[in-house]
């Protein structure tokens, strides 16, 4: 049985970022029923969870690897129970925890395709140490970290993402704190894949989710996602159509960075949106112009996989953490390097070239004996 | 020394790769002494290379076939301020030409390389000890800084004692000014210089060692000839000076062991390999995840040289990580072993309690070190047996497992190992600092004699619902272990979540039934109680003709030494006590209860404040007396044997 365990040869397809062909695929065409557990949901009603939820089951037959090869693994709160209705293998493990459990996992079965579904206080306040290093290291786990900005399961206290000022039962005056920006952190802790999506926006969840999946190494998915019982409402900005436009930076590799309500061709615009992103030249950030005023020439055009991180970093922290203005969403960065597990397997079949298949007689008996003739 | 005296006559050989006797450097013409063993113990400052000297010495010795016993002793700070009392690092070695069992109470001879070593260490030399003083490092300032108004060589503190004044330093120098070295680089070697000279002394084969060195310095052969040179003028010091008249033999010894392949091991390379080996025989991929501390980094640094076994390890970013991964990895079908020591368990607690709930396999191993806090982190104690037992919330039982001497903890490792895999439970293996860096000859065990801790993973659903349905129940349990199936991912049909939630019996589902609830809670603690260990054996000689002792001396742990040895000297002098030594702390032997009862007193030794008399008395209404030390070293033999003796006298 352990043989099926071993590592064996590197069969990863030419062109296979997401390290998916490691992974056994499954036999026939899968549904999102396939995906769908016997235990019922217990989230409130109204939870932007059950959104999450949805387009992660409606997505899985895309990626069409063998379900018994996917695990979910969860750390604690409201979307930590997540793995319960996933019809994969999953450990609701605890608080913090997670991404130093998944890394154990995934370091020890590269067959396996590893996600982790996370909160703002699961990931960024208790397990903040274990999330940063998984980053750094650059494991092959997914990380949908579910930020509401608040604590949900412990009735409403604030959370290391919430605005400061913010009125809740551990804080009637007002909470003391400047939040953390989850795609800043991620980018400072060496991310290779960050991006940043919305529960409502199906269609633009399950593109973020695809180019995660196909990212070889740790991927961070913020999901921004709507707490309707203690903090509804907080990113209504992005989602109400007319706000949105002016609102939200829609991120495409490739793509001028354009955003704001169209600028006309009957203004003599070119239809893209009438703001744009560049960079200013006597300060080096970045800035928002109205392109009818400046032009087009010098906004940025979206580069995820720079191999710098400056221009992703300075794009996260256009948003205004109390309003949301200004906030990118899509895949900020996406670069390619070494896999933590890839490398930690190839030590292994190092090793055993340098040195032979490790022989346990020999080892125990080590270099210094004597005899003891009866 | 765990090995009994073989039966029958036993023929001694030695067929070292790298040296035998018989090729070693002519015989001494002054006079010859025998003894029958030897208690040495090296001293000097962090910086003098006083452990490395010492292990050469133990090495030599092991190779020669005497039985030994280690004790180094270092301070936390990796250099401590030059020449202080707190900077003073040693190293104690007792070999014999018969069966021993701890590093000795008191030195025979004592290697001072500088005031500060001699004034740290005269206390435990009784009169009439050999005193090899480094007399360069005794000038104004060195013995000012430690205390002496006047020189200890001159002022007849020392009288009692038999000094040889020796200026190490300079005749490590003068032996190497072909070298291209300063006189400050040269010096460094004067540690070679003293292992040479005891080497003479007691007819210790120097091959190994040349060879040692020169492997060492492979990279800087200067370097490599100038410590050989350095060893080797200390050899020819000891032969020509006159101040050194005498030298002495230990034979092997011959009946200490039984026939066999041996080596010198200390407790944490053997728990290293005890690791690897449960692997092997489970065939399963071993995960090791570890977060530096003291003093179990070695565990960490050995298994990260084998990778060729298919050994995986993983430096985590704090203590939680570092057993979350290896929790992850059981979760995927790996043999998941964390190693820490006591404030390492602190922080792995609640993933502990996750495993409990889990029910997956896994290994945490516990190099105890003196406490609370960050306590003495360089040296022993066993005052973390309560933390194993207790230190979770909820009821959270952990099978503990705890190793009697450092060969032993081979065995032990593989014996936890096939508890967690066999029960699918978190186990404690509480070692601790004494173990893990002393040091013993041990009996290379034959591979094909190793236990077979082969596991069946799930393979199929093995359960039926009303509605026939076939479903993967992962709560269903052994009704023989009541260990649940491991269903590993990759498994096709078997998919299902698992979590820290109380889950529902057999389904696994989330459950807050309290009858449920109940049943799971009784459940985990059956399980554990369930655990198969063997019988306590206790040692009674003369039970059968005059029924039993009337004192029973009990011990867990590396204190198996200390009250053996002591246990030796009471009965040497016709005293009658019977003795025990338990490897499982959870479960307890069944028979254990009814062995306590058999005695009219009951003491237990222990390096904490009394934490297995607590529990002894808690289970067993039994009046345990405790005998406590925490002074993070072992027990002396001749302490123990008196506070036995006293309870043994004293009603």
């Amino acid at each position: 049985m352990a043989e099926q365990l071993m590592e064996g040869p590197d069969t990863r397809e030419p062109g296979d970022r997401g390290l998916l062909s490691l992974v056994p695929k499954a036999e026939g065409k899968q549904s999102m029923k396939d995906f769908k557990s016997d235990q019922e949901v217990r989230w409130c009603p109204g939870c932007g969870d059950y959104a999450v939820l949805a387009a992660v089951q409606g997505f899985m037959p895309e990626l069409g690897l063998a379900k018994e090869n996917i695990v979910f693994v969860s750390g604690i709160g409201c979307s930590s129970r997540f793995p319960y209705y996933m019809n994969t293998f999953g450990m609701h493990s605890i608080h913090g925890r997670a991404p130093a459990i998944a890394t154990g996992l995934a370091s020890a079965r590269r067959d396996l395709s590893v996600w982790v579904v996370t909160g703002d206080g699961d990931a960024l306040s208790i397990g903040g140490n274990h999330l940063i290093h998984t980053l750094r290291r650059n494991v092959n786990l997914k990380i949908l970290l579910f930020n509401n900005r608040i604590y949900g399961l412990t009735k409403g206290q604030y959370s290391p993402t919430s605005e400061p000022g913010k009125i809740t039962k551990s804080t009637p005056m007002g909470s003391l704190e400047a939040p953390f920006n989850p795609v800043s952190l991620a980018i400072g802790a060496e991310a290779s894949f960050v991006a940043r999506t919305v529960d409502s926006d199906r269609k633009h969840l399950t593109s973020v989710l695809r180019a995660a999946a196909e990212h070889p190494g740790t991927a961070l998915v913020e999901i921004y996602q709507n707490c309707n019982i203690f903090n509804d409402g907080a990113f209504e900005i992005l989602k109400d159509k007319e706000q949105a436009q002016e609102a939200v930076i829609r991120l495409e590799h490739g793509e001028p960075i354009r955003f704001g309500a169209p600028w006309l061709e009957t203004d003599g615009g070119d239809g893209l949106g009438a703001r744009g992103v560049v960079r200013d030249p006597a300060t080096g950030d970045l800035r928002i112009i109205d392109v009818a005023e400046h032009g087009t020439g010098d906004v940025l055009v979206h580069d995820a996989h720079s191999a710098s991180p400056t221009t992703a970093f300075a794009l996260s922290r256009l948003a205004d953490p109390d309003t949301l203005h200004h906030t990118p969403i899509g895949v900020l960065r996406d670069v390619e390097r070494p896999v933590y597990e890839s490398l930690m397997s190839d030590q292994l079949e190092q090793a055993v070239q340098l040195n032979g298949k490790g022989e346990l007689g020999s080892l125990l008996a080590g270099r210094d004996t004597w005899t003891v003739v009866g | 020394m765990t090995a009994s005296a073989a039966s029958g006559e036993v023929r001694f050989t030695v067929t070292s790769q790298v040296n035998s006797p018989a090729e070693e450097r002519p015989s001494t013409e002054k006079e010859v002494r025998q003894l029958d063993r030897v208690i040495i113990r090296f001293a000097g400052d962090s910086g003098d290379g006083m452990q490395l000297t010492g292990d050469r010495f133990t090495s030599e010795t092991a190779s020669f076939g005497n039985d030994l016993s280690t004790l180094p002793n270092f301070p936390a700070e990796i250099r401590a301020p030059a020449g202080t009392l707190p900077g003073v690092s040693s190293f104690q070695l007792h070999f014999a030409d018969h069966d021993i069992l701890t590093p000795g109470d008191a030195p025979n001879v004592l290697v001072a390389m500088n005031p500060a070593a001699l004034k740290a260490n005269i206390g435990d030399l009784p009169r009439g000890a050999e005193l090899i003083i480094n007399t360069d490092e005794f000038n104004k300032r060195a013995m000012a800084k430690v205390g002496y108004d006047t020189s200890p060589l001159e002022d007849g503190s020392l009288d009692g004692y038999s000094v040889h004044q020796v200026p190490l330093t300079t005749l490590t120098v003068e032996a190497l000014k072909d070298y291209d070295l300063g006189r400050k680089e040269a010096g460094r070697s004067k540690n070679m210089f003293a292992l040479g000279l005891l080497s003479w002394m007691y007819h210790r084969p120097t091959a190994s060692t040349e060879q040692f060195l020169r492997t060492k310095f492979a990279k800087k052969p200067q370097v490599a000839e100038a410590n050989v040179a350095a060893y080797r003028a200390g050899w020819n010091f000891g032969e020509t000076t006159e101040d050194f008249a005498v030298s002495y033999e230990v034979a092997p010894a011959t009946t200490a062991f039984p026939p066999g392949t041996y080596r010198n091991i200390s407790g944490n390379l053997a728990l290293s390999y005890g690791l690897i080996a449960a692997a092997q025989q489970a065939d399963l991929p071993l995960f090791l995840g570890s977060y530096p501390i003291t003093p179990a980094s070695d565990v960490l640094h050995e298994l990260s040289k084998h990778k060729n076994f298919g050994v995986r390890t993983y430096q985590a970013e704090d203590e939680i990580a570092a057993i979350g991964a290896a929790l992850g990895a059981s979760f995927g079908g790996s043999l998941g072993i964390t190693t820490t020591s006591g404030p390492g368990v602190a922080l792995k607690s609640e993933t502990i309690g996750l495993a409990v709930s889990l029910e997956l396999p896994l290994l945490i191993v516990d190099i105890q070190r003196g406490g609370p806090s960050t306590g003495l982190p360089t040296k022993t104690e066993q005052a973390d047996l309560l933390q194993a037992m207790y230190g979770r919330n909820g009821e959270a039982p952990v099978p503990i497992v705890a190793p009697a001497t450092p060969a032993d903890c081979f065995t032990a490792a593989l014996d936890a190992a096939r508890i967690a895999l066999t029960y699918r439970t978190p186990v404690f293996l509480l070692s601790d600092g004494y173990l893990a860096n002393g040091s013993e000859p041990w009996r290379v065990p034959e591979v094909d004699t190793l236990p077979d801790l082969r596991v069946q993973f799930a393979q199929a659903p093995n359960h039926q619902l009303d509605d026939g349905t076939e479903v993967f129940w992962p709560y269903k349990r052994d009704p023989e272990t009541l260990a649940r199936p491991w269903a590993v991912p990759g498994t096709p049909g078997l998919e299902h979540r698992i979590g820290g939630i109380e889950k529902q019996d057999g389904s696994g589902n989330i459950s807050y039934d309290p009858a449920n609830h109940e049943f799971m809670v009784r459940t985990r603690q059956a399980k554990v109680d369930g655990i198969e260990v063997p019988d306590l054996v206790v040692d009674d000689p003369g039970i059968e003709e005059e029924g039993p002792a009337r004192v029973l001396v009990l011990g867990w742990g590396s204190t198996f030494g200390p009250i053996t040895a002591a246990v030796r000297r009471i009965r040497r002098g016709g005293g009658r006590i019977a003795q025990g030594h338990l490897r499982h702390l959870n479960p307890f032997p069944r028979n254990l209860g009814e062995e306590l009862r058999r005695y009219d007193k009951v003491v237990v030794p222990e390096m904490n404040l009394g934490q297995l008399a607590a529990l002894l008395r808690a289970k067993y209404l039994v009046d345990a007396q405790s005998l406590t030390q925490v002074r993070g070293l072992p027990f002396k033999a001749e302490q123990l044997a008196n506070a036995l003796k006293e309870a043994i006298d004293n009603g």
